[in-house]
């Protein structure tokens, strides 16, 4: 397996890790507040910042159900799961779990499959419910139903005998409106990640993504990283997939688009037919907020503001614990998926190109192990396959929503629980993870903190 | 050392202390020409200072004109007449003048920001969805007025715990829901809102929407002294207190940070880019009374005053003096800047939702009148933090 700027060839020493505080090149913001993550990239341009603006605005707002006297912001659902973006992504950032079915936090949605391919080669809707569950809806509509989450305890011992215990959710869905679910439903249950960086990870080239990748595992390293081959709604192809939990999102455009259609029900020249399922009767007669609701004007500058939030510089490059768990995370083999470093490319935004970046990600897809499967497949990715997630901006998930829940459903606690949960590919980089000692451990947490 | 060293060290010491003595009696001119320089250190503080003068001192003007807008309200209560409502009204257009700029000292987290209690959130909300508060043009029965059954008492206890309950639009307080309780929306296409006397009269629920337009306008009262409270001097456990004792950077960056983000991320970008871009009239600050001009230009003027260290009731040094010490014609380009922005937002003309109206031109007076303004305020936010940088200072701002 190739690496972008990290040589990995078998057996040789593990690469020492640049530690350098532009993980975003010129995009990079130095900030450690609260509006950590909701800064434009550093080196944008006078017009540039005013779309900026407006994305923010749209990001952020609530939009409400139409007809309604604020025409630029009406449409909401029917049904839906969130009345703005920035509802799930608060501050731009992560959203943790609810605590309970009462718990009105938002930021968790189901989605919703069953065995096969659907449309596409994508997945294959619940034939009453669709491809999500939506568990809010306008008046006088009925939400399909509502998430159900419960935990459980997993202990286990680290190899110096330090106990730990992980939480395991368990899902389901209750007060379904519309009749039972399909008996063989996969429930897919997925977190709002913070979104900087992303322009800068849709300008890294193709070639350098695809070069990482190993599905066969020809070299014998264990880990294979498999390009998610997804359908392009603009261009009407298969191409690379690099966003979402399963790397299901070709573009930043379609993923900003997907989410507005099914987390609010806000439609688009993209996807422009309302979510409402065939006996959804009264989804159907619910009036619209224009066709689309979201104007391609109005949905581009949303989408700039996305591909142009600045990623926060790194703290603390200097500091010996830190260069220590940098150490500690190349010993341990993490860069075998989180790539550190890459040189990004063109890109329509000038301010992503060209930049070397550090966003510690491959972009591929991982088998995780039986543990974190949902078994449910998504265009290529298996059950058992997650998409590597960047690792920038992760010490700043606590100072910005107040949480440290990882992973893709949040069930983890802390990044020590998060690295505990890794199996499959990632298997014997956890093992040596509980082989490390305390100081070991210490150092490497404090590394990721510092990101 | 024996007394042979001594004796030897003590002529050396005696021949470098001449030299010394020499080198510098050539370089000093015994009339000098320039004065010593301003000690920066000091300057820095008497800014802080200064500053900390200013904010208490607007925020009591501030508080002094919202009282005055109670009085009125409370008459028009009492007594609703016509008149009466155009007097609360004016009583709410010069109390928002002395609002405005008292919104250079946020985004720091100080008294009025802070994660908290911070009552930025309950005073100055916006946008808001007016169907939360009360009925709406095509929805007779929305609102929390004409919800006896869900609300049955109306007291800023509710009010305050009904802000932003289930969404950043849910505003029920502060400044727009007082502005909206007395203009109603602004469906005309060249006024403010029209809302009808019966409201308080006749119509239905009108005690409950009077009770409401009291307890909003009784709790901003609260929230402002809240605010004047916590900058007055001669209280050892308020935040004056501890902004004073911090190290006069760090009071700095704040103070920048404060007038920086306001230029830019706040008035350039939320308050006017959105709107002119978006062509949304709900995207205006003030978008019932149509004040929004005026609001821009006490933003503008706020942060004036804080670079001047004029505060109009109070003065002394201000950012621009500290900026001067090492760098006067920085100094002077960002304080020829902000005059220029002042008086861009002074030439919009009014009302502002004028420029909103998706049939007119880019090329209209009023529309280009915006957009300079707007680019003016990106400019010397540019200046701004570069001055910042002058005084060893970096700020951060969207």
């Amino acid at each position: 397996m190739g690496c972008a700027l990290f040589g990995m060839g078998g057996g040789s020493p593990a690469p020492k890790l640049v530690l350098v505080e532009h993980l975003g090149g010129d995009t990079t913001a130095f900030t450690n507040t609260r509006n950590a993550f909701g800064l434009s990239a550093r080196n944008l341009e006078g017009d540039e910042r005013r779309t900026f603006a407006v994305g923010n605005s749209f990001f952020r707002q609530n939009w409400v159900t139409a007809p309604a006297s604020t025409e630029a912001r009406d449409g909401l659902g029917p049904v839906f799961n969130a009345l703005s973006c920035s509802s799930c992504h608060f501050l731009d950032g992560r959203a943790k779990p609810p605590d309970s079915s009462e718990d009105p936090e938002r930021g968790l949605l189901f989605r919703l499959s069953v065995p096969g391919k659907g449309p596409h080669g994508g997945p294959s809707p619940d034939p009453t419910y669709g491809g999500q569950l939506q568990d809010r809806a306008v008046l006088l509509v009925p939400p399909e139903g509502s998430m159900i989450v419960r935990y459980g305890e997993m202990p286990g011992k680290f190899d110096d005998g330090e106990p730990y215990s992980l939480r395991a959710p368990a899902y389901d869905i209750g007060g379904l409106t519309f009749g039972p679910l399909h008996p063989e439903v996969r429930l897919s249950p997925r977190i709002a990640p913070a979104i900087v960086g992303m322009g800068l990870l849709e300008a890294i080239p193709e070639a350098d993504i695809l070069a990482m990748a190993d599905p066969e595992d020809a070299d014998g390293d264990g880990i294979s990283g498999k390009a998610n081959m997804v359908w392009d709604v603009r261009q009407g192809k298969p191409v690379l997939g690099r966003f979402g939990w399963k790397a299901n999102q070709p573009t930043v455009e379609q993923q900003t688009a997907g989410a507005f259609l099914g987390d609010i029900g806000i439609t688009s020249s993209l996807f422009p037919e309302e979510n409402c399922q065939p006996t959804q009767v009264e989804c159907r007669e619910t009036p619209n907020g224009g066709a689309p609701e979201i104007p391609d004007e109005r949905l581009e500058q949303v989408v700039f503001y996305v591909q142009t939030l600045a990623v926060p510089a790194m703290r603390n490059v200097d500091d010996p614990q830190v260069k220590r768990g940098a150490e500690v995370f190349t010993k341990a083999g993490c860069q075998s998926c989180h790539t550190p470093s890459y040189t990004t490319g063109e890109h329509p935004v000038q301010a992503v190109a060209n930049q070397p970046i550090f966003p510690y990600t491959d972009l591929l897809l991982h088998d995780m192990g039986e543990g974190l499967a949902d078994g449910a497949g998504d265009f290529d990715a298996t059950g058992r396959e997650w998409r590597t997630p960047p690792l920038w901006g992760i010490g700043l998930v606590e100072t910005v929503n107040g949480h440290t829940m990882f992973l893709h459903d949040g069930r983890a606690r802390n990044l020590t629980e998060a690295i505990l949960w890794h199996g499959g590919e990632a298997a014997k980089s956890r093992d040596a993870f509980r082989g490390l000692s305390k100081e070991e451990r210490s150092a490497l947490i404090k590394f990721l903190e510092s990101l | 050392m024996s007394k042979y060293y001594t004796i030897v060290f003590t002529i050396i010491v005696s021949i470098l202390l001449f030299i010394v003595a020499i080198a510098c009696g050539s370089d000093t001119p015994a009339a000098p020409t320039t004065a010593p320089g301003p000690d920066v250190a000091s300057v820095k503080s008497e800014v802080v200072a200064n500053y900390a003068d200013g904010v208490h001192a607007l925020y009591s003007k501030s508080l002094d004109s919202a009282r005055v807008m109670d009085q009125a309200i409370d008459s028009f209560l009492n007594n609703p007449t016509p008149s009466a409502l155009e007097g609360a009204k004016r009583a709410w257009l010069r109390a928002r003048d002395d609002y405005g700029p008292t919104e250079a000292f946020r985004f720091y987290g100080g008294p009025i920001d802070n994660e908290e209690d911070g009552p930025e959130g309950l005073l100055n909300a916006w946008p808001m969805d007016e169907s939360y508060i009360d009925y709406v043009d095509g929805n007779a029965q929305a609102g929390i007025i004409n919800n006896p059954a869900q609300y049955p008492v109306i007291d800023t206890a509710l009010i305050e715990s009904l802000n932003e309950e289930g969404g950043e639009e849910n505003v029920s307080t502060g400044w727009h829901a007082i502005e909206f309780l007395l203009w109603g929306q602004d469906l005309n296409e060249d006024g403010p809102g029209s809302r009808p006397l019966a409201d308080y009269t006749t119509a239905p629920n009108a005690d409950r929407r009077g009770t409401y337009l009291a307890t909003a306008s009784d709790l901003l009262l609260v929230h402002l002294q809240d605010m004047v409270d916590a900058w007055a001097p001669g209280n050892s456990g308020n935040y004056r207190a501890q902004f004073l004792a911090m190290d006069a950077d760090a009071a700095l960056t704040n103070i920048i940070t404060g007038i920086g983000e306001l230029s830019r991320g706040e008035l350039a970008g939320e308050r006017m880019t959105v709107a002119y871009e978006a062509r949304s009239q709900e995207d205006e600050h003030s978008c019932f009374s149509d004040n929004t001009t005026a609001d821009i230009v006490g933003n503008a003027r706020g942060i004036q005053m804080v670079y001047t260290g004029n505060y109009g009731v109070v003065s002394g040094p201000g950012v621009q003096d500290l900026v001067a010490i090492s760098n006067s014609a920085l100094a002077a380009r960002l304080a020829t800047e902000i005059n220029r922005s002042v008086a861009l937002a002074e030439a919009i003309p009014s009302p502002f939702d004028l420029h909103l109206r998706s049939t007119i031109a880019n090329s209209d007076p009023g529309r280009e009148a915006v957009l300079r303004t707007i680019v003016s305020l990106e400019e010397q936010t540019d200046t701004i933090v570069s001055a910042a940088d002058e005084v060893g200072i970096t700020i951060t701002v969207s």
